[in-house]
């Protein structure tokens, strides 16, 4: 079996997100670059895997579409212990663009299990992985909380409200995972890195596709009124302030 | 031309997600100068599905197969990118639901429509179509316009409103005709807590951070939630080192929360806490630290000892409840 990880390129998490004067997109100048930490801890779960499963998984290769720029982020997948890495050259532009790429980068390939993470921690979009199934006309399954592979099948719990349920997929399929699916994302360690500059990096150029969405305006969140201190020993006052000024209880 | 609304029922009833999204794809409609439809999948009785015509759905499209009971990304997407040609609808609405996450990419390239997760409010332009949404989980805002003629949209949980419609709703069969091989997907068995009120759907909830000082703390922190009516949450540290369930961890990396009153005790408000968190409507922390950044994003905030605070609130939340 093989499995293939799809890595979004984010910003880290604790960036301060600054505009361009204009508004018209949002200043990247200066911005550490870390894997979309879903996508992290996707990978460790199919490392994890791969490990425990006695040979049968043969590798775990990971994906991105970017521009070359991406390349020290698919470093650090390698280092963390991928075996190689597929990088699309091209801009992303939206996830309907960016799964037409994958699809396509993948026409002649097989992998049995495809990871995509349930967002990217930069635009939100929420989309990618299951875009990705129906182009590839797979199978998915989303909210994923844990994979385990029994035998031939794979099966893995999806979260639902209140609960989860066991589900089987037919072979190849897409998961997109949640939180659960792995405890702490995987750090690269000294031999890791090492290793990694020698693991395969293939580039492919990419091929014709549109985007549907594109964003156009940027804002700043708007200024939040001061918080209001009540006294510790008057708590009373919360209660009246919730019920009479929010109207809220 | 029409507005689609894609309302999921959960054990065949609808709730206020579904009535928030009726309510605004029936604004949209009106703006458009069109008919605002609901789809409904999986069976509900037809009392349930007129609720909708209150919130402005002119008519509920039913679509009933027991095939339907678990989801299938692929056939459920078949069935509401049929329904969308069935009605010539231009606008594809949903709730922003796991579920919705499953199913509207899949529609989204069947019908070539250009998909916005996560909008959070009404079309800012009609031509283009241009949508606001959060990114970068909330530290900006952007609009962004979809340029195919289908356009799909879900919408963030509790960015518009319920808004009730003098309308009375026609309920429509619909048959989807889906193949058994577009069933690729079994669900083998299925583990669910009854009861409880779900952290997604609370009105209310009252979390605890490492301020708790440790899991034999949460009585007072539970009974506060009792007399509100609320569901419990955490902060992730809280749910790392087992004080409490990973199912309450709320921020970036646990559930994404909107309720009407969120009461942070003990928790600092870390970037990817509030991440999870700041589209409440109402932020109440206490803390002993008057530089918490959770301050930053509270309404309300008491500087002081859970410990000491947590017994008079709820003391005075029981008289207020007493009264009201
Ligand atoms: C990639 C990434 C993702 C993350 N995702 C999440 C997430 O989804 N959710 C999340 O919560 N965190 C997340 N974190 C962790 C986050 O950065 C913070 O570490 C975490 O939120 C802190 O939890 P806390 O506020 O409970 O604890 P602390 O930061 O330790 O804060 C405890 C607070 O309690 C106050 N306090 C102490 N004693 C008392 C007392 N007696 N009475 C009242 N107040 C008291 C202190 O002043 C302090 O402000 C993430 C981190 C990373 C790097
Ligand atoms: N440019 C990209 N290259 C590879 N995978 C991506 C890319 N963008 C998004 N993904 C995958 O799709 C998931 C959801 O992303 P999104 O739809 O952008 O929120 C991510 O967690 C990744 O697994």
């Amino acid at each position: 079996m093989k499995i293939l990880v799809c890595i979004s390129n984010v910003p880290d998490t604790t960036t301060k997100i600054k505009l361009t004067a204009d508004q018209s997109a949002v200043d990247l100048a200066n911005v550490q670059w870390i894997i979309n930490p879903w996508d992290e801890l996707a990978l460790t779960r199919a490392l994890e895997l791969k490990e425990t499963s006695g040979g049968k998984i043969e590798k775990v290769t990971v994906m991105t579409v970017g521009t070359q720029s991406a390349e020290p982020t698919m470093r650090k997948a390698l280092a963390i212990g991928a075996d190689d890495a597929i990088r699309v050259n091209a801009e992303p532009q939206d996830a309907y663009f960016t799964a037409q790429q994958i699809a396509h980068a993948l026409k002649d390939e097989h992998y049995d299990i495809i990871l995509c993470g349930i967002e990217s921690s930069d635009y939100n979009g929420s989309a990618m992985g299951n875009m990705l199934s129906e182009f590839m006309e797979l199978p998915a399954v989303s909210s994923v909380s844990n994979i385990e592979i029994d035998g031939d099948q794979v099966k893995v719990n999806r979260e639902i409200p209140g609960g989860y349920e066991v589900v089987e997929p037919e072979l190849p399929f897409v998961a997109v995972v949640q939180k659960g699916i792995a405890k702490e994302p995987r750090i690269p360690s000294m031999r890791g890195i090492m290793m990694a500059r020698r693991k395969p990096l293939k580039v492919v150029e990419p091929a014709e596709a549109e985007a549907l969405t594109e964003f156009v305006r940027y804002e700043p969140p708007k200024p939040k009124a001061a918080c209001k201190m009540v006294d510790a020993d008057n708590v009373e006052e919360l209660v009246e302030l919730l019920h009479n000024e929010a109207k809220i209880i | 031309m029409s507005v689609l609304i894609y309302t999921e029922n959960f054990d065949g009833k609808f709730k206020k997600a579904n009535f928030e999204i009726v309510s605004y794809g029936a604004e949209i409609a009106q703006q458009l100068g069109t008919d605002a439809i609901a789809l409904s999948i999986g069976n509900v009785a037809d009392d349930e599905l007129k609720q909708l015509g209150t919130y402005g759905a002119t008519k509920v499209l039913s679509f009933n197969d027991e095939r339907f009971a678990t989801l299938d990304n692929q056939a459920y997407a078949t069935a509401i990118a049929r329904a969308t040609e069935h009605t010539g609808a231009n606008v594809v609405i949903f709730s922003n639901s796991n579920t919705s996450k499953a199913v509207a990419p899949r529609v989204s390239v069947k019908l070539k429509a250009g998909m916005v997760f996560g909008v959070t409010g009404l079309p800012k332009n009609l031509d283009p179509f241009t949508v606001p949404k959060k990114v970068f989980h909330g530290k900006a805002f952007a609009d962004v316009v979809i340029k195919s003629p289908v356009k799909i949209i879900s919408l963030a949980q509790n960015s518009f409103g319920v808004t009730e419609h003098p309308s009375e709703a026609v309920i429509e069969t619909f048959a989807a005709d889906i193949d058994d091989s577009t069933f690729k997907t079994k669900v083998i068995s299925v583990e669910k807590a009854t009861g409880k009120v779900l952290l997604t759907d609370a009105e209310i909830i009252v979390s605890g951070g490492r301020g708790m000082k440790g899991p034999e703390n949460w009585k007072p922190l539970e009974e506060l939630a009792e007399i509100l009516g609320a569901a419990t949450a955490c902060s992730r540290p809280v749910s790392d080192e087992g004080w409490r369930p990973h199912s309450e961890h709320v921020g970036q990396t646990g559930k994404i929360v909107a309720p009407n009153l969120y009461i942070a005790l003990g928790i600092s408000g870390a970037i990817q806490h509030l991440a999870g968190v700041s589209s409440s409507k109402v932020i109440v922390a206490v803390n002993t630290d008057p530089e918490a950044p959770v301050f930053q994003a509270a309404d309300y905030g008491i500087i002081g000892d859970v410990q000491k605070v947590l017994p008079k609130l709820n003391e005075a939340f029981r008289k207020f409840k007493a009264e009201n």
